[in-house]
């Protein structure tokens, strides 16, 4: 009952320009206060059930993520918060970004803007906790990643 | 016999992944060894596909905390290179976000330095009361976060009445709040415990090292680009640096607590000086020549230097921000501290790393 209403959560930040990551702190200080139901900020992957990556993914980040992703017990969601962590947004072109972070693991929920609004984040954290509901119904397992996958260059 | 502690990219008391190897003898750390490269995206040669105007919004997306002075310095060096005379109203608008925007980062930073040392409850007063600052700030740009307040030529949105009311009334209620927790950082038994004489600096050497704002004002220096650059609006504000001797971490956050009295000074002073006007000059054509810009963000000094080549897009963008000019100087100050310390060191110099990788 308790991972239906306070999941812990880990917050990576990926390649992000802190403007997401501090709107994920934001939520979980006072005016916001997420931890009030719970929702704990917790530093390691062993003890988290979502996921809030914010930033793209690019090549020197790309095997700490999916170390992350992997650590993290079953059941588990990942929310990408942000346009960069959607699609890769403003910076989807550029020549060190992969793209969004479901480029190399897969993402259940999407919060988009440049930045979220901490409202925008915590309904995205509502929308992933029924997910996580269904996954642990379901037993559903997150897919093991493969550190080495196509995405990394040969001279990477 | 020492032994190597990786420490990072991803550790719950860095906000950003910055990885660094600390090589530890007992407790206490021996050498550090920075490894960077997470969070670079590529930006400066980014401009090969934006025009001059676009990439005021990707100068302002290389950090999301000190986002409106990253801005402002880049629309300031391109404006130099065409020779533009902008309406004053503009550059006091820019001082005004400018301000509140340092205001609400070292907020943040007292916040994660709180939280850093353990003092949790501390680390949320600050971030409530930043809340308010984010209030007006979106009240007067339109986003919490990112302003986009500045373009080449101007402002892109004028002050209301409403607006100059609720920045008043802000500085009103912020003064007192951050009296109190001035209070705790400043003369708490257990704060000073863990603050004073550690990773102490002397004033020569952190000249030296090259550090950068309050780094560098914390160990008596009293340089601040707001002074001395070419930028004389706050000469006008009656604009004073802040300057601690210690030269330790506590020093470094009495800085801070200075220059947030400063900045709420600074915005009541342009308020009252705000001239009426045009917000914005028209700019045509393209950009020829090369400029500096210098301004002072919440970490320390900025520098912009830009180059037209009379097309559409820039030839070169090179920024150069703080927390680069302050990374060599934790090296110096990490040896000979205990581990447990080792976030608080980090901490003390407010790293950006999204700013320095870009």
């Amino acid at each position: 009952m308790s991972l239906a209403k306070s999941p812990w959560i880990i917050h990576v930040n990926c390649n992000s320009c802190n403007g997401c990551d501090i709107e994920v702190v934001a939520c979980l200080t006072p005016l916001y206060d997420a931890e009030r139901f719970g929702v704990l900020n917790i530093g390691t992957p062993k003890q988290a059930d979502i996921m809030v990556v914010t930033g793209s993914v690019n090549y020197k980040n790309v095997n700490v993520i999916k170390n992350i992703y992997n650590q993290i017990p079953d059941p588990k969601v990942v929310l990408a918060v942000g346009a960069c962590a959607s699609t890769g947004g403003i910076f989807h072109n550029c020549y060190n970004v992969i793209g969004g972070v479901d480029q190399v693991i897969p993402v259940d929920a999407y919060v988009p803007g440049c930045c979220p609004r901490p409202e925008a984040i915590l309904d995205g954290v509502v929308a992933a906790l029924s997910i996580l509901e269904n996954k642990k119904k379901g037993n559903i397992k997150g897919k093991e990643v493969k550190l080495k996958g196509k995405e990394v260059p040969s001279n990477a | 016999m020492t032994t190597v502690i990786p420490f990072g990219p991803q550790h719950p008391v860095l906000p950003e992944p910055v990885s660094l190897k600390l090589e530890i003898d007992n407790d206490v750390v021996v050498g550090a060894l920075p490894s960077l490269g997470y969070v670079h995206r590529g930006l400066e040669k980014f401009i090969d596909t934006k025009d001059y105007n676009q990439t005021t919004y990707i100068c302002e997306r290389i950090c999301g905390i000190c986002s409106a002075l990253h801005g402002i310095t880049y629309t300031k060096a391109v404006e130099k290179l065409f020779d533009a005379e902008i309406p004053e109203r503009a550059e006091y608008i820019r001082v005004i976000v400018g301000e509140l925007n340092r205001l609400h980062s070292h907020l943040l930073w007292l916040g994660l330095f709180a939280d850093g040392f353990g003092f949790e409850s501390l680390f949320y007063e600050c971030w409530k009361y930043r809340e308010e600052v984010l209030d007006v700030a979106e009240r007067i740009t339109g986003n919490r976060v990112i302003h986009s307040i500045s373009k080449v030529g101007g402002v892109s949105r004028d002050l209301t009445k409403e607006n100059i009311d609720m920045l008043l009334k802000m500085c009103d209620s912020l003064e007192p709040k951050i009296k109190d927790i001035e209070k705790v950082f400043v003369n708490n038994y257990t704060v000073k415990q863990r603050l004073v004489g550690l990773a102490t600096m002397s004033k020569q050497l952190a000249y030296e090292a090259g550090t950068a704002g309050p780094t560098l004002r914390g160990s008596g220096n009293a340089i601040d680009v707001r002074e001395t650059a070419d930028w004389d609006i706050y000469k006008d504000l009656g604009f004073k640096t802040a300057v601690a001797k210690e030269g330790d971490c506590y020093g470094r956050t009495k800085v801070r607590i200075d220059e947030l009295y400063e900045s709420i000074k600074l915005i009541r002073n342009a308020i009252s000086k705000l001239p009426n006007g045009d917000i914005a000059t028209p700019i045509k054509g393209f950009p020829t020549g090369e400029a500096i810009m210098r301004t002072e963000q919440p970490r320390g000094e900025v520098v912009y230097y830009v180059k037209g080549n009379g097309t559409k897009n820039l030839e070169r963008l090179k920024v150069r921000t703080p927390t680069f000019a302050n990374i060599p100087s934790l090296l110096l100050m990490l040896p000979g501290v205990r581990l447990a310390d080792v976030p608080i060191v980090v901490l003390t110099i407010d790293p950006c790393i999204s700013c320095t990788e870009r």
